[in-house]
């Protein structure tokens, strides 16, 4: 399927993804950058002395692209082979992170190593699910139409996203979900998305309808249906079932799944959060985690407000059409927007460039997406290509919760902005899905088990 | 199998564009369309500091400074800062309790956010000051900070400077599109008021860049946007502060006012109301102590009765009443009268105060012993005058000339709330007596002696004097004669106080035979025995008849005779005859401006004067029925000795003690040279002894 116009590099390697790459990496060092910009200092020296997060990053762009030329070296066939393997030790070291594992920020997930770097093992084990998904999906003995695939997929996936819940990264669980465009890909019955989008309908619905007038008005649907169905009922009792079996399950879900998740899984800053998308406010004495900590502390549980989104949206909105200019964000110099450089880093580049600069970012992005399904596209061995939509399902679903959590349109959890926020781990990680994929490109004719 | 699903391809680009797409739309609403997340953020990380000018200094005639700034401190507080504070001591040093604190703290939060800083104790004695300046390092969030607040050196002039306070909630919305923000000061009477634009100046702002800590990182844009504080102007009036505390002085005591005007220009010379306050018991921490006893007070004193009281003028109004018979031909110099004793003329007679013979033979000798059926028939003459056919065309022509001289009209002096007192209307007979045609001269007879619904306030009546003084024309009574820089749009303001007021056309030798019968008045009339040594003065004295008790006591008169240099008005309500408590005031008064001293005969006058209480007893009834007995020591000796301790058995007794005030000006000394500058230095001294 190759073709004569692509810009191949001398083997095979897809130059514009490796010039996207360079780009982003550097838009993320200058957004930091003006994070971290202060005008009562010589910014040359503070970068040499490499104490600030734009020179820290830099560094880390340095060792990030001997990485990808190292990949780049490696043989193709290696990654097929090692799949299971590193998929295995990944597990593992997230499994040994609740034993020897270090507490940043309130998550237990990371292992100290050398030179005061802190490795997060759930970061890497995207990549190994990634591969080891492929792996599993490219067996010749699997038959991606069988639930049976479906299920062990799924557990393959579930595996590592329970470890991080486990590890409070709620967000690095949520990006497992992105699997769900490779295994789409492979052939995912198309009616388990559609289960899965009224799942996601009715938990919004719960959110914004009263629960009693949410149930009355499923019942009234279903019961619509059964009249309109009137006559076939008579010929075929199953459906009745089926259709009561539904109806008891969305009216269960509303009234009893989602407010016990809400008030009994997830702790009462994130239902808080939830809640605040759709202008709500969450009232932290229903929920069983807070109301424990309250007896424990002794103190009146608080509540958690929405500081940091309200602080991103007047960060990104004060950039107006045009923004105010390269390190003129007042918001930015006055940090007033928690996490700026790392979750929150889209903020920066809001607030100077406007909506020009970020219309042009999303633009970027977007091309670079493309870019990865066309690769995908062209692969001639399923693992391959399995691999490459997990990439894009991993990086659109970063892109997008990351910055839809910055202006508002979903929950805050801590998930970065691929190649863009301030982090060794997770530049490391996007770093290497990205040339682990350029390398099977570039091999694209083979066919890879 | 890959083959099947090829356009699943397809689907996940086009999932990715619907969340591009959705995720482009909400930046459209936050960064084009939607304005408040720019102005959120300026409010985040812009602090606006207003810089205040120091507001204009006004100046006497001889450039004396009737009132400065001096420095005032503030004790502030940035309650987000106010961490790890040794509240204990700093409830001792200002005496306040835990519960105060917190209290204020609260307020302070609600009134200017927790990350701006708030006013904990306003206007510090020098004494606090002090204290708290060395324990400041133990009261961390709170600091120290400066405000400029006015000062009068010479205790006086309050009704006519006015005081400046913070703008209120009604303030802000009346002058919206001026800039004032919660926590401004501005003029808000007198003088201070009229000409607040230019006494304010303009303030300047500088932008800050603040961090989410409320930490100021620096100017915002390196000051591109600030501007500069220009500092008020100066006025410079007629007022002439020896004058102006004499004045006070003499009415001390007593209710009434003086009002004494240069009838060559219009300059108020004084104005004194009487019962007066210090105006710096407005200023500063006083300010919450005094302005609720001023306000309750039954005697109002913070009431400008030179401007707003209404008083029937009384024998005072003879001289107009006069021209205008003279001016009309109904009368000549020579008219006499037969009065013995009363006017019968229209029934019920009225009385006159003389009854020899002769007495109202001719205008000049009718006016020298204030003759009441002259100026009655005189007054009749005037309405019923056949030129206009009826009483009402005779009186609407007469009270034409009324307005002309600046009676039942506002005469536009620089201060707010003026009033324009009565002379009545046509209308207002019409409704009493039914018809135009059911009413005559006879009916209201007594106008013609200045009584009956005619009042004037007491500018009104000097300025009348300053019309009769100038033979025929006045200026605009005002205040203030120049601004200091004076731009074209204040040259406006103050044109109308250039511009001669020549509103009648009554020939000057009309003028000479009223100016001889005042002069009259003073040789051998009802005001012989006052005296203004080295020159000759014309005259009048009136005694007015009033619902509220006494006679009101009323003293108009201009002086030199020849070339009048001041025209004066006094009134003392309730007091007696007009020649002997108004009388020796306005003698006193244009001694002293003429002269520019008192004889040593005239001090003790002067002194003796202002011992004389003349309070009606209804007000101090009123105090002693309402348990405010401290308020009977004038509010000008509201020191501890006085108020603390008032012997009300010698109240019983009738014995009023009264308490000399030390009239001499606590001693600027009248530098006519001094400038603005100059002026703060004695602030500059003050400073220096608080900080050792």
């Amino acid at each position: 399927m190759s073709s004569n116009y692509d810009n191949n590099f001398s083997k095979g390697t897809d130059l514009a993804v490796i010039i996207l790459y360079m780009l982003m990496a550097c838009i993320g060092i200058l957004a930091i950058f003006m994070v971290e910009y202060n005008p009562n200092s010589d910014w040359a020296s503070s970068f040499i002395s490499g104490k600030t997060s734009y020179s820290k990053q830099f560094f880390f762009l340095i060792f990030c692209s001997f990485v990808a030329v190292f990949i780049l070296l490696v043989d193709s066939k290696v990654f097929t082979a090692l799949a299971n393997i590193l998929f295995t030790g990944g597990l593992l070291l997230m499994l040994a992170t609740f034993v020897i594992g270090k507490e940043i920020n309130g998550s237990k997930s990371w292992i100290p190593i050398a030179g005061g770097f802190n490795l997060q093992p759930a970061e890497l084990c995207k990549i190994f699910t990634a591969l080891a998904l492929a792996k599993f999906i490219s067996r010749p003995e699997t038959d991606f139409t069988k639930l049976k695939s479906h299920l062990i997929a799924g557990a393959m996936i579930a595996l590592p996203a329970i470890l991080s819940i486990g590890q409070h990264e709620l967000g690095l669980a949520l990006v497992y979900s992105a699997f769900i465009f490779a295994m789409y890909r492979e052939g995912l019955p198309p009616f388990i998305l559609i289960v899965l989008l009224s799942f996601a309908i009715l938990v919004i619905g719960t959110l914004l309808i009263e629960p009693t007038l949410l149930a009355i008005i499923l019942s009234v649907i279903a019961g619509l249906i059964l009249l309109y169905l009137g006559k076939r009922l008579k010929r075929n009792k199953q459906l009745i079932v089926i259709i009561i079996s539904i109806w008891l399950i969305c009216v269960g879900t509303v009234r009893f799944a989602v407010p016990y998740i809400f008030n009994n899984v997830f702790e009462c800053y994130q239902t808080t959060r939830i809640y605040s998308m759709v202008g709500k406010e969450y009232d932290c004495g229903l929920n069983q985690k807070a109301a424990a900590s309250f007896v424990e502390s002794g103190k009146k549980s608080r509540k958690p407000d929405d500081y940091n989104v309200k602080q991103s949206k007047i960060a990104i909105g004060s950039g107006g059409f045009w923004g105010r200019g390269f390190l003129k964000g007042t918001q930015t110099r006055g940090k007033y927007v928690p996490e700026q450089n790392t979750d929150f880093i889209f903020t920066s580049i809001g607030e100077a460039f406007g909506f020009v600069g970020t219309f042009t970012f999303l633009g970027l992005y977007l091309f670079f997406l493309f870019r990865l399904i066309r690769i995908a596209e062209r692969q001639r061995s399923t693992f391959s290509r399995v691999y490459a939509y997990s990439v894009v399902g991993i990086f659109f679903f970063h892109i997008a919760v990351n910055i839809s959590m910055t202006i508002g349109l979903f929950p805050v959890v801590g998930i970065p902005l691929p190649l863009i926020s301030y982090g060794g781990s997770s530049l490391l990680t996007f770093t290497a899905l990205v040339f682990i994929l350029l390398r099977l490109d570039a091999d694209r004719q083979m066919v890879l088990r | 199998m890959s083959v099947y699903n090829q356009n699943r391809g397809g689907i996940i680009q086009i999932i990715i564009g619907i969340i591009f797409f959705l995720i482009v739309a909400q930046l459209v609403s936050l960064q084009v369309v939607s304005n408040k997340y720019k102005l959120a953020a300026d409010n985040n990380a812009i602090f606006r500091k207003i810089i205040y000018p120091d507001r204009g200094i006004i100046y006497d005639r001889k450039k004396r400074a009737l009132l400065e700034n001096t420095i005032s401190y503030d004790l502030v507080v940035i309650p987000n800062e106010a961490k790890g504070v040794d509240t204990t001591a700093l409830c001792a040093i200002l005496d306040i309790d835990k519960a105060e604190y917190s209290k204020r703290i609260v307020e302070a939060i609600i009134k200017n956010t927790r990350v701006k800083a708030g006013v904990f104790e306003p206007f510090l004695t020098p004494e606090l000051y002090a204290q708290l300046n060395e324990n400041l390092y133990r009261f961390p969030g709170f600091s120290l900070s400066e405000r400029s607040i006015r000062s009068y050196p010479y205790n006086t002039a309050a009704h006519v400077l006015g005081y400046v306070a913070e703008v209120d909630v009604n303030f802000l919305k009346k002058h919206e599109s001026e800039g004032y923000e919660m926590g401004d000061y501005a003029g808000m009477t007198g003088l201070e008021k009229n000409y607040e634009t230019v006494l304010m100046g303009q303030r300047g702002v500088k932008r800050f860049l603040r961090d989410n800590k409320g930490k100021i990182q620096g100017p915002y844009e390196k000051g591109e946007f600030d501007t500069v504080a220009i500092a008020g102007k100066n006025l410079y009036t007629s007022v002439d502060v020896q004058v102006q505390q004499l004045a006070e002085k003499l009415l001390q005591n007593k209710i009434g006012s003086a009002v004494a005007i240069n009838p060559k220009t219009g300059g108020v010379i004084a104005m004194a109301s009487s019962p007066g306050y210090n105006p710096n018991l407005l200023t500063g921490s006083q300010r919450r102590k005094t302005i609720g006893r001023l306000l309750l007070d039954t005697a109002r004193p913070i009431y400008n009765r030179a401007i707003k009281g209404q008083y029937p003028p009384g024998s005072t109004f003879k001289p107009l009443g006069a021209l205008i018979a003279l001016d009309e031909g109904l009368i000549t110099p020579n008219f006499g009268y037969n009065c013995f004793g009363s006017y019968g003329a229209c029934g019920d007679p009225r009385k006159c105060e003389h009854h020899n013979a002769g007495h109202a033979a001719n205008l000049q000798l009718a006016l020298a012993y204030s003759c009441n059926s002259y100026f009655l028939q005189v007054f009749r003459m005037a309405i019923d005058n056949p030129k206009y056919k009826s009483a009402k065309g005779g009186y609407v022509k007469w009270k034409e000339y009324m307005n002309a001289f600046g009676f039942g009209r506002k005469l536009g002096v620089d201060l707010p709330s003026e009033n324009k007192a009565n002379i009545p209307d046509t209308a207002q007979y019409n409704k009493d007596f039914g018809n135009p045609r059911y009413w005559n001269s006879c009916y209201m007879l007594t106008l013609g002696i200045g009584q009956d619904r005619m009042t004037a306030t007491p500018l009104q009546l000097a300025n009348s004097m300053a019309f009769i003084a100038n033979d025929g024309y006045y200026y605009t009574p005002h205040f203030v004669d120049s601004i200091e820089a004076e731009t074209q749009e204040e040259a406006a303001q103050l044109a109308p106080f250039r511009k001669k007021q020549k509103v009648t056309k009554i020939p000057k030798e009309y003028f000479d035979v009223i100016k001889e019968g005042m002069h009259d008045v003073t040789v051998y009339g009802t005001a012989a025995f006052i005296k203004v040594p080295g020159h000759d003065y014309c005259a009048k004295t009136g005694t007015a008849q009033n619902p509220h008790g006494k006679n009101h006591s009323l003293f108009v008169c201009f002086a030199p005779k020849d070339n009048p240099k001041i025209a004066v008005a006094v009134i003392v309500e309730n007091a007696g005859y007009g020649s002997t408590w108004a009388g020796p005031i306005g003698g006193l008064l244009m001694e002293q401006y003429l002269n520019d001293t008192l004889t040593t005969e005239s001090q003790l006058k002067a002194d003796n004067l202002a011992q004389v209480d003349l309070m009606p007893q209804a007000i101090k009834n009123w105090y002693v029925q309402n348990n405010k007995s401290a308020y009977l020591t004038p509010i000008e000796y509201n020191n501890d000795e006085l108020s603390d301790v008032w012997d009300m058995e010698m109240l019983a007794e009738g014995v009023v003690k009264t308490k000399t005030k030390d009239t001499t000006p606590p001693a600027p000394l009248p530098n006519t040279d001094k400038t603005n500058k100059d002026s703060l230095l004695p602030n500059t001294d003050k400073k220096k002894k608080l900080n050792p």
